[in-house]
């Protein structure tokens, strides 16, 4: 067959105006994904915890394209691997939001990565959503906070101690590092508010696992109630020798804000039978939506005994608050985003949450969860409604006195 | 008063039973063995799977996780220590690279989550060793409250000082392990099988670590990265007590665990810390080959 130029010319004048044809164009960007990065440890010590994140934040993508995706557009993500290691995080979300040049990333899990890519996603202007309860004194207007703040753990939970549970003598104890530290801070506001007093505020290092001195000095300082900000592989050490040393959860119950089924589980449930736990989500909330998060989570990860907990909870529901955001404003950019999001609602599994429309915090509904000798929860108190989240609280900030609104951080009412 | 000396005493044991088998391997034969936390991890996890896959209870998996990381100690020394003696820092990056092996082959649940197989009890996470109910909270002696599980590792731990020092003193292998420590090439010369006594004393000091192992399955976490701060400790207390010397161990297992139960009571444990490194690098300044020597030239 003869293939001259008057042929060739013709074939491509009618190729490039299919292809110019408005109709054509939408199809092919509609059939473009919308990329979005999940930034978590996959190796490493944290890896543990943050795995799993990265999953809950898989799943809900999955759901979100098996009922097509967001304005028509599936969506993919982009894993990368923080590596347990702050300096990591902050090469892979360099990597996510200027090669890969996506507006949004879904993660990170301690502060401390947090704080190593922040810059970056305010310098490239990107979102991040980061699901964890902190410390918080942050205001970023790119980031996206899906977890509790301290006054939405402590501000309920520390005048239920006292009121309900009659504690009047608080030991606060903790990691050393900001977040124990920050905790302890709001804690010893609202226990003075409360009437009560306190009398210790001890840290342990991270990880340490020696706790004969420490849980000695809760003995004899006559305090009625334990406040407890430790995290991670101390806390087993701590609910054991605490237990050991002849203290009973029944006289003097440990109150804590990290220990979740997780560690329960890790320890004995017969150690920490009768203590309490504050968080906006827990396992054991007997609700449809939830049975069915905790079933889906299951089939997903293909792991029938998996466990569901408070950051896993808000990992999964922040994905659905983006695609509202987005199907919101219409844009997939991170200005296009942060206009969205402002105000949006969703009903999570745990129940309704919301974006603040100041600081992009989420209101949460504090509960209150007593652990039973199953290893599992009971919920004992719940707030009837979720509560403005106050990053800083810590410093002062009330409803009525916002620190940190859409317009940024006032630094003066910092003292 | 008591109970600070008694938290002291606990501390102490504690560090005891991780420094004995390290006393043993770095006194007789000079290897920095930087897998010895590792030793008493495989132990923690022998309980661990032992509760799980043989129903045992923690008191049952101490002679189990004897003979499991005694093995263990056993196949490192004739694989890989045995290769280079005389070489201390070579045996120092191979013990390393073995630990960094052994954590992840745990991590890795021996490779089979390739597979995608999940061994329960081994993996990532963290792991629960459940106590006997008699070993739980406390009991009354003399009028004063006694935490029972650490009155049980102390018990275990003079237990096995008491083994290993018949061992060393009342056999004629001990005593063929102390003209090693002494000086290992006249103890050839002499017609002391080297070769031979080092294996042995690598794996009773891996399986010693094992039942430190065990122990701290009961109170601490068990999790693949449980044993690297114990060596720390470990290697402390052997380098003040005196190469090669049970009783400079004893003592010094002593010395530093009430230290940091006195400073801990008046302060606090990141104090009590800083302290115990403090004494250490003095009694290091003072007496370089720490409390008690008997190594030889």
């Amino acid at each position: 067959m003869s293939f001259n130029r008057r042929d060739f010319l013709k074939t491509a004048a009618i190729t490039s105006a299919a292809i110019a044809s408005p109709s054509v164009i939408r199809q092919a960007f509609a059939a473009d994904p919308i990329k979005v990065g999940a930034l978590y440890s996959q190796t490493g010590g944290l890896s543990i915890v943050e795995k799993l994140l990265a999953s809950a934040v898989q799943m809900a993508v999955s759901e979100i394209n098996a009922a097509g995706g967001v304005l028509g557009r599936k969506v993919e993500v982009i894993v990368e691997d923080g590596a347990s290691d702050p300096k990591t995080f902050n090469e892979k979300a360099s990597k996510l939001v200027i090669q890969d040049r996506v507006a949004t990333v879904f993660g990170c899990h301690t502060s401390a990565s947090r704080k190593a890519v922040l810059p970056i996603f305010e310098r490239r202007n990107a979102m991040l959503f980061y699901q964890t309860h902190y410390e918080g004194f942050e205001c970023s207007r790119n980031v996206v906070y899906s977890g509790a703040v301290p006054n939405q753990q402590l501000g309920k939970y520390i005048p239920w101690i006292a009121k309900t549970l009659g504690k009047k003598k608080f030991f606060i104890v903790g990691s050393d590092y900001v977040y124990p530290r920050e905790m302890a801070k709001v804690s010893k506001k609202l226990i003075e508010a409360a009437g009560a007093q306190w009398t210790g505020d001890e840290y342990l290092e991270l990880g340490h696992s020696e706790w004969a001195s420490m849980v000695k000095k809760i003995k004899d300082s006559g305090a009625d109630v334990v406040l407890s900000n430790v995290v991670g592989d101390s806390i087993i050490a701590f609910y054991r020798e605490f237990k050991n040393q002849g203290l009973s959860q029944a006289t003097i119950p440990i109150c804590a804000t990290v220990t979740s089924e997780i560690e329960i589980a890790a320890m004995g449930p017969e150690y920490a039978a009768g203590s309490y736990t504050s968080f906006p989500y827990f396992m054991s909330i007997d609700t449809p939506a939830n049975k069915k998060f905790i079933e889906d989570f299951r089939k997903f990860t293909k792991d029938p005994k998996a466990v569901t907990y408070h950051s896993l909870e808000a990992a999964y529901f922040q994905v659905f608050l983006w695609k509202q955001a987005i199907e919101k404003s219409g844009q997939v950019t991170a200005d296009g985003i942060r206009d969205g999001i402002r105000g949006q609602t969703y009903d999570a599994p745990g129940g309704k949450v919301k974006i603040d429309a100041d600081n992009l915090h989420c209101w949460l509904t504090p509960r209150v969860g007593q652990w039973q000798p199953d290893g599992q929860s009971k919920v004992v108190d719940a707030w009837p409604e979720p509560i403005k989240p106050l990053a800083y609280s810590a410093y002062g900030e009330t409803e009525s006195d916002l620190f940190c609104t859409a317009k940024g951080l006032e630094t003066a009412k910092l003292k | 008063m008591i109970d600070t000396m008694f938290i002291g005493l606990s501390l102490s044991s504690i560090l005891l039973l991780v420094a004995l088998g390290l006393a043993i391997t770095y006194g007789a034969m000079g290897v920095i063995n930087m897998a010895h936390g590792e030793m008493v991890m495989l132990g923690a996890y022998t309980a661990v799977l032992s509760r799980i896959w043989l129903d045992a209870n923690i008191v049952m998996a101490i002679p189990i996780a004897f003979v499991v990381t005694a093995i263990v100690g056993l196949v490192i020394e004739r694989v890989i220590v045995r290769r280079l003696y005389g070489r201390l820092l070579d045996t120092l990056l191979a013990t390393w690279g073995i630990a960094i092996l052994i954590q992840q082959a745990i991590r890795l649940e021996l490779g089979l989550s390739f597979f995608g197989i999940h061994v329960e009890g081994l993996g990532p996470g963290l792991q629960n060793v459940p106590v006997p109910a008699a070993l739980q909270g406390t009991f009354h002696l003399a009028g004063v409250e006694i935490n029972t599980y650490r009155a049980f590792i102390i018990v275990v731990t003079i237990a096995l000082a008491a083994v290993t020092w018949l061992l060393l003193q009342r056999t004629s292998i001990g005593m063929q392990v102390r003209a090693i420590i002494r000086n290992p090439k006249m103890a050839a010369a002499c017609g002391v099988d080297v070769a031979r006594v080092n294996a042995l004393t690598f794996a009773f000091g891996s399986g010693l670590a094992g039942i430190a192992g065990v122990m701290m399955s009961g109170f601490k976490t068990v999790f693949p990265d449980m044993g690297t701060p114990m060596v720390v400790d470990g290697f402390l207390v052997v380098v003040v007590g005196g190469v090669g010397s049970l009783l400079g161990s004893v003592l010094s297992a002593g010395l530093l665990g009430e230290i940091n139960s006195v400073v801990a009571a008046l302060k606090n444990d990141t104090i009590a810390r800083a302290v115990i490194f403090g004494v250490v690098i003095l009694i290091i300044v003072v007496k370089p080959k720490g409390l008690f020597s008997f190594r030889g030239r």
